[in-house]
């Protein structure tokens, strides 16, 4: 089975992230860029059912400037055999529209058989791209999964939502998005990571994916952030050590803010 | 005026969901409310419907809603905006409604805005508020083709009623077969605990680390329950297993933003903080004076939480009586 996982490199959730002033885009520069960290769950659970069904074959589709291969590195070292990197100077700035449209025409040119994404990323978290990929590709959308089970040409997926979980069930070739209740994602071993370093990453820029540069980028975006400020900080408040009456001083906040 | 579409939500019990009345409140902003009706009850939810503002009600009785993943919705909307042109659609913020605006957005080469907080209009534009990186950010986006398409956050919007007719006018619509291809095949409705919504409640209540184990949790679903509040959990004590996923506030789970949070046991890492630093008013409790909660709490107390909590669950439930 031929399994491709849509990865993004993101800026690191740990620090402080900001948007630059001049465009407010995502400060991607300067900070350091990480696995966003609901695709990892994406690698997983691709090398789980490639092991499963053998003779299978898992692929990084990452789209992102190159500052991005270290991240595919690390993908391929948590076991993943290849990656494709869409790098293109005209892609910087687009939106999850352009993105999906990108990454839906990469799709053809690798093929696919299943496609695994995390349910959305830790930057933008619109959670909009892949069900925007199955409806471009015209495939079934078997999305928001805790668990996946590939049968034959079938995949059943548990899909959670504000509603509860659904069972959902498509044929393959199919997209597939996963949350982090799915499984745990391994810690690539040293030997993962000696692999890596000669496993094969193909590079595509939009002519290879027959993608026109007018269809992309922060110029061509459907939506557009009009301006942006930081939010004033938060002023700490009053902080009080308990002397045994902690819960009745709260109880008093909250009585003065008429909370109770 | 221009006509505005909205996406009704029901529970799993038929109801109105209360994000329904919001985006209603939030579409009257931008134009003149249609509700798009999804599956049965139209009928019987109309007058909730225009209690809110519906001038309209689109309505189609098909299983094809429940049946399939969001593309039966998506190709009605689609349909939908090129038979009316409406100014905008509105969406809520749950995970059905977005996945549909996605496929909604790409039918239609239009732009989408997600996790709104307010939406305005002026002189034809349309600008969504959003919030990003947690609330570390507030900016203003617009669509740039197509039709707007917008999700809103749940609770962001304090639904407010404003009398209309809603009119319920039965749309002919049959869904396609590629639009068929994710079957729903079961459903277990989310159960409903006898606490609020966790991204609708008006206080939250969230332990973290301090509380020791999943046993040691309890003592947090006490203080909710004490205040009518929903529980939340840091990532920490989900990672633990002490504490169910769905219930986890921070970076990597919900976005909440209560009239008041109650961190108890929690450091208030950047990662939990950005998932209810733009709460209107924060208590925190721990051990720890130097813990990062307190340089954003209006309230804090330093101490052992299994010391404050009881003592702060019997004053309130004084309070009460």
């Amino acid at each position: 089975m031929n399994i491709v996982v849509c990865m993004k490199q993101v800026p690191d959730t740990e620090v402080e992230r900001s948007l630059n002033p001049r465009d407010n885009t995502v400060d991607r520069a300067g900070v350091d860029g990480v696995i966003n960290y609901l695709d990892e769950f994406a690698i997983e659970e691709a090398l789980k059912i490639a092991e499963a069904a053998g003779s299978s074959e898992v692929t990084i589709l990452t789209m992102g400037p190159e500052k991005a291969s270290d991240s595919i590195r690390k993908a391929l070292s948590m076991g993943a055999d290849k990656a494709v990197h869409v790098i293109d100077d005209a892609l910087a700035g687009s939106d999850a529209v352009e993105s999906s449209l990108v990454l839906a025409e990469a799709l053809k040119v690798t093929g696919f058989d299943l496609v695994v994404f995390g349910c959305e990323s830790t930057d933008a978290r619109t959670g909009l791209v892949p069900a925007m990929v199955a409806e471009r590709l015209g495939v079934p959308q078997l999305t928001l999964a805790s668990k996946v089970d590939v049968s034959g040409s079938e995949v059943t997926v548990q899909r959670v939502t504000d509603n509860g979980v659904a069972t959902v069930t498509g044929n393959l070739p199919a997209v597939v998005s996963v949350n982090e209740k799915i499984n745990e994602p391994r810690y690539p071993t040293f030997k993962g990571i000696m692999a890596a370093k000669k496993k094969p990453v193909k590079v595509l820029t939009l002519s290879d994916i027959s993608v026109d540069a007018g269809q992309v980028g922060l110029d061509n975006a459907t939506s557009w952030v009009d301006d942006s400020a930081a939010r004033p900080q938060r002023q700490a408040g009053q902080v009080v050590k308990d002397e045994g009456d902690g819960g009745a001083r709260i109880a008093g906040f909250l009585a003065e803010r008429k909370f109770i | 005026m221009a006509e505005v579409l909205v996406l009704a939500e029901r529970d799993a019990s038929g109801e109105v969901k209360k994000v329904t009345f919001e985006l209603l409140t939030a579409a009257r902003r931008l134009g003149e409310p249609s509700v798009v009706w999804t599956g049965p009850g139209a009928e019987g939810a109309r007058a909730q419907l225009a209690e809110y503002g519906a001038a309209k009600v689109y309505s189609v009785n098909s299983g094809d809603f429940a049946g399939f993943v969001t593309a039966p919705a998506a190709e009605l909307l689609a349909s939908l905006v090129s038979e009316k042109s409406p100014a905008a659609v509105l969406v809520a913020g749950t995970n059905d409604a977005k996945e549909t605006a996605a496929r909604l957005a790409v039918k239609t080469g239009s732009g989408v805005l997600t996790d709104a907080v307010n939406v305005t209009s002026e002189g034809g534009g349309i600008t969504a508020e959003q919030l990003n990186f947690g609330g570390a950010f507030t900016v203003h986006s617009s669509v740039r083709a197509g039709t707007p398409v917008i999700t809103l956050r749940p609770g962001a919007v304090t639904a407010e009623p404003s009398a209309a007719v809603a009119e319920v006018e039965k749309v002919p619509f049959t869904a396609s077969d590629e639009a068929k291809l994710a079957r729903v095949t079961d459903l277990a409705p989310a159960v409903k605990g006898g606490r609020p919504d966790l991204r609708e409640a008006q206080i939250v209540v969230s332990g973290g680390r301090g509380t020791g184990s999943a046993d040691g949790f309890k003592i947090i679903e006490d203080l909710a329950d004490s205040l009518g509040a929903a529980v939340g959990a840091s990532r920490a004590v989900v990672d633990a297993g002490w504490y169910p996923h769905q219930f986890q506030v921070g970076q990597t789970g919900e976005t909440v933003s209560p009239q008041l949070y109650v961190a108890v046991g929690i450091s208030g890492a950047i990662q939990h903080r950005a998932g209810m630093q733009t709460s209107k008013t924060i208590v925190a409790i721990n051990k720890d004076a130097e813990a990062p909660i307190f340089d954003i709490a209006d309230y804090g107390v330093v101490g052992d939480l299994f010391t404050v909590l009881p003592s702060l669950i019997e004053d309130i439930n004084e309070h009460k009586s």
